[in-house]
């Protein structure tokens, strides 16, 4: 119980106490206490999760204390423990306390160490209760809060103007979304009476029976408000649509993009989606929605990573597509395959943002790829882990990503008539991840060094930054094979215990199939080799070939473009109307500062009274003394 | 015969009292007017304590009489303290000068 309540609350201390300790003794010291206390809880983590699955518990309910009195009842602070939550907590306290190790390096030459670590120890609480929750409204506290967390670490340099407009973006797009998500918990209010997600789950049936006409359209309001839930889910975890704030806030510090934009608060989304599995199931619509907007992300995304110059943003992209991966193994109906991606997915994409940082490093903040080559040399261990991380996510055999990766290519199969173009669309947007992860490696680590920086000073990072590569690179390689039959073995609800839905349908499907796909990732391998590493020429002769379509992909298919033109520009446009016009010359003019001109005139007038000679001021008390005294004798007579 | 009763006493007091105020914002040449003014005032105050409390059999008022008087004493000191000065920095007494209040 104890254990329990510590994952908590050891975040929280962390984040309270780090600012002050930072300021009454030094830096180091607000360091070492806010990566030391996350360093705990993340231990705790694990043997919370050890307990539960050693004493065969089943899930349960701590109340914290009680917050909002509503209808009758309150509404609790809660820890709620099951599998599910247990082993995202796991994941997210692991890798934040991995990054506020390494943020003790990568930030030594920043003035503000102390308050960066504070926003990584605030982003780690609101995680943590965003997870543990067990009503929607806690779980929309933490949701929030790991926003602001994202907002003002993505605008942690706010001297620079690309950071700003980055951070107001990432909160903006993400507000809009979070409104879709506001508007999901009211009708599961309005119709469930309960904000407690065991209740609203149990109330499916009735949910699933009550129909509503939206907008002309005869639906129920499960199926509504889940599509509401999952608009909320889209922003966080940048889906089509909504993912223009994800390579944007690359302009955060590494270690942010490694814990916020890669391994944990992206995949809240998927988390949320998971969380209300049992409801998602009920309605086949939304279910192919997911799957059709997560299809769409997985290419979109791989597409455009494919040709990006910015080491991060392909990593970005790559993050979008996995998500995007993750939502299609929820559109399939495999939720716990959707999970287990995100856990192997928060390793290695962890890793591999942790090593492009200490490549950033190596090379004093540079960032595009063209401006490298040939690190192998200078950082032969940063080079090994970046390896391991690239062969995690492209699926190398035996790696974490060959578990989860082929789980979700063959729940594919869960769609009867679609299930082979599905695959054939995910083993090819496999192979394009395995592409452009092959053209990073290649770019950074060999050839020929093509950048300004002087090479001899290029280093590798010292071994505080190095330590948690390498427990992350533990991760990455060993995560698939020890979850693999846990989350999605023979028998996975002895483990899950009816938290999530399970599918129990397998469906038999020819080889061709699995050797189609891992053919494409070969090809793909094979392509990459022969264009960055052997002749490169080639590529460059593409390129001129291809200028428009190879535009296309750099520009990220024009999207910010279309967005400034038909979202952004008409609201600022409509926004400085009102402000400059309206607001300014017809309401200012007329009531703030039109009563104030009246009252300076009535003034002005009452001024000439005054003339300053004391006879008169004299005269004036003596009258009106005596006017008062006569009026109040007149009536005192009558 | 006329005799003299208390009303008449009354409105001498009265009279005196209208008299000092009318004084005190009618003139407008110099401070010892003022300062005369306000001396009438207490007078008309005097009267009127005095011939209250021979009325009403009461010695209370004319304690109080004797009082008012050592106050105007007290009084003209000061305002004549002040006109001194006043005479010092201003180089004469003419009231029309005081007119700092005004801004």
């Amino acid at each position: 119980m104890l254990l329990f309540k510590l994952l908590f609350f050891i975040p929280l201390l962390s984040t309270v106490i780090t600012y002050p300790a930072g300021l009454l003794i030094n830096d180091r010291a607000s360091q070492i206490i806010s990566s030391s206390l996350i360093s705990i809880s993340a231990i705790v983590s694990w043997l919370c999760l050890y307990n539960y699955v050693n004493d065969d518990l089943s899930p349960f309910v701590i109340d914290i204390f009680s917050w909002i009195l509503i209808s009758g009842s309150y509404l609790d602070w809660s820890i709620a423990v099951n599998p599910l939550t247990l082993l995202m907590l796991t994941l997210v306290l692991t890798v934040s306390a991995l990054v506020h190790i390494y943020s003790i390096e990568y930030m030594s030459h920043d003035k503000s160490k102390n308050r960066f670590m504070v926003y990584l120890s605030l982003f780690t609480f609101c995680m943590v209760s965003l997870v543990v929750s067990d009503n929607i409204v806690q779980l929309f506290f933490g949701w929030e809060g790991v926003g602001l967390a994202s907002y003002l670490l993505i605008g942690f340099w706010h001297h620079k103007k690309t950071a700003n407009n980055a951070a107001i973006k990432a909160f903006l797009v993400n507000r809009i979304a979070d409104f879709g998500f506001l508007i999901g918990i009211a009708l599961l209010y309005i119709y469930s009476d309960s904000l407690s997600i065991t209740d609203i789950i149990a109330s499916k049936d009735y949910l699933k029976s009550i129909p509503i006409n939206f907008i002309s359209i005869e639906t129920d309001v499960l199926t509504i408000s889940c599509f509401f839930l999952f608009i909320g889910a889209m922003g966080k975890s940048a889906q089509f649509g909504f993912h223009t704030w994800l390579p944007d806030a690359m302009e955060g510090p590494t270690p942010v993009s490694a814990l916020i934009h890669a391994a944990t608060m992206v995949t809240a989304g998927v988390f949320l989606t998971v969380r209300f599995s049992e409801l998602i199931v009920m309605s086949d619509f939304i279910l192919n929605f997911i799957l059709v907007v997560g299809l769409i992300t997985a290419f979109f995304a791989a597409s455009v990573a494919l040709f990006q110059k910015d080491i991060k943003k392909v990593i970005a992209y790559s993050t979008c597509s996995q998500l995007g991966f993750m939502f299609v193994a929820c559109g399939l109906g495999a939720f716990n395959v959707a999970i287990f991606h995100l856990i192997t997915h928060g390793y290695f994409k962890a890793l591999l943002f942790l090593s492009s940082g200490s490549v950033i490093h190596g090379v004093h903040d540079e960032q595009d790829m063209d401006k490298m080559g040939n690190l192998f040399s200078k950082m032969k261990i940063t080079t090994i882990v970046m390896w391991i991380g690239t062969l995690a996510i492209i699926g190398f055999p035996y790696m974490s990503g060959y578990y989860s990766k082929d789980l979700i290519l063959n729940a594919s199969f869960n769609l009867n008539e679609w299930g082979s173009l599905v695959y054939i669309l995910l083993a090819i947007i496999s192979a394009m991840t395995a592409f452009y992860s092959f053209r990073l490696i290649f770019k950074v680590f060999h050839g020929k060094y093509n950048g300004n920086y002087d090479y001899e000073k290029i280093h590798e990072s010292n071994f505080i930054m190095l330590i948690p590569l390498f427990i992350l690179s533990f991760g990455s390689i060993f995560a698939g094979y020890f979850f693999n039959e846990i989350l999605s073995g023979h028998s996975p609800s002895d483990f899950w215990g009816g938290v999530i839905f399970l599918s129990n349908e397998t469906h038999p499907h020819s080889s061709i199939y699995a050797i189609f796909s891992k053919s494409m990732i070969t090809f793909a391998i094979l392509l990459c080799i022969y264009m960055y590493a052997l002749n490169l020429e080639k590529i460059a002769n593409l390129k001129k070939q291809f200028s428009k379509f190879y535009n296309f992909l750099l520009n990220k298919w024009f999207f910010d473009e279309f967005y400034n033109k038909y979202i952004v520009s008409p609201f600022y446009n409509s926004g400085l109307i009102l402000w400059k016009k309206i607001d300014q010359n017809i309401i200012d003019r007329l009531l703030p500062n039109g009563s104030a001109l009246v009252i300076s005139k009535i003034s002005i007038f009452c001024k000439k009274i005054q003339t300053g000679f004391i006879f008169d001021y004299t005269f004036v008390i003596i009258a009106g003394f005596t006017f008062f005294i006569s009026i109040i004798f007149y009536f005192a007579i009558l | 015969m006329l005799s003299i009763s208390y009303n008449h006493f009354f409105i001498l007091s009265v009279i005196l009292f209208i008299i000092g105020c009318f004084g005190l914002f009618l003139n407008r040449r110099n401070m010892i007017l003022i300062l005369m003014c306000i001396e009438i005032i207490l007078l008309a105050a005097n009267i009127n304590f005095v011939s209250a409390s021979i009325f009403l059999k009461n010695l209370d008022g004319q304690i109080f009489s004797i009082f008012i008087l050592t106050i105007a004493a007290a009084e003209a000191a000061i305002g004549l303290a002040i006109l001194v000065v006043y005479f010092r920095n201003k180089g004469g007494i003419d009231i029309t000068k005081i007119n700092e209040l005004k801004d």
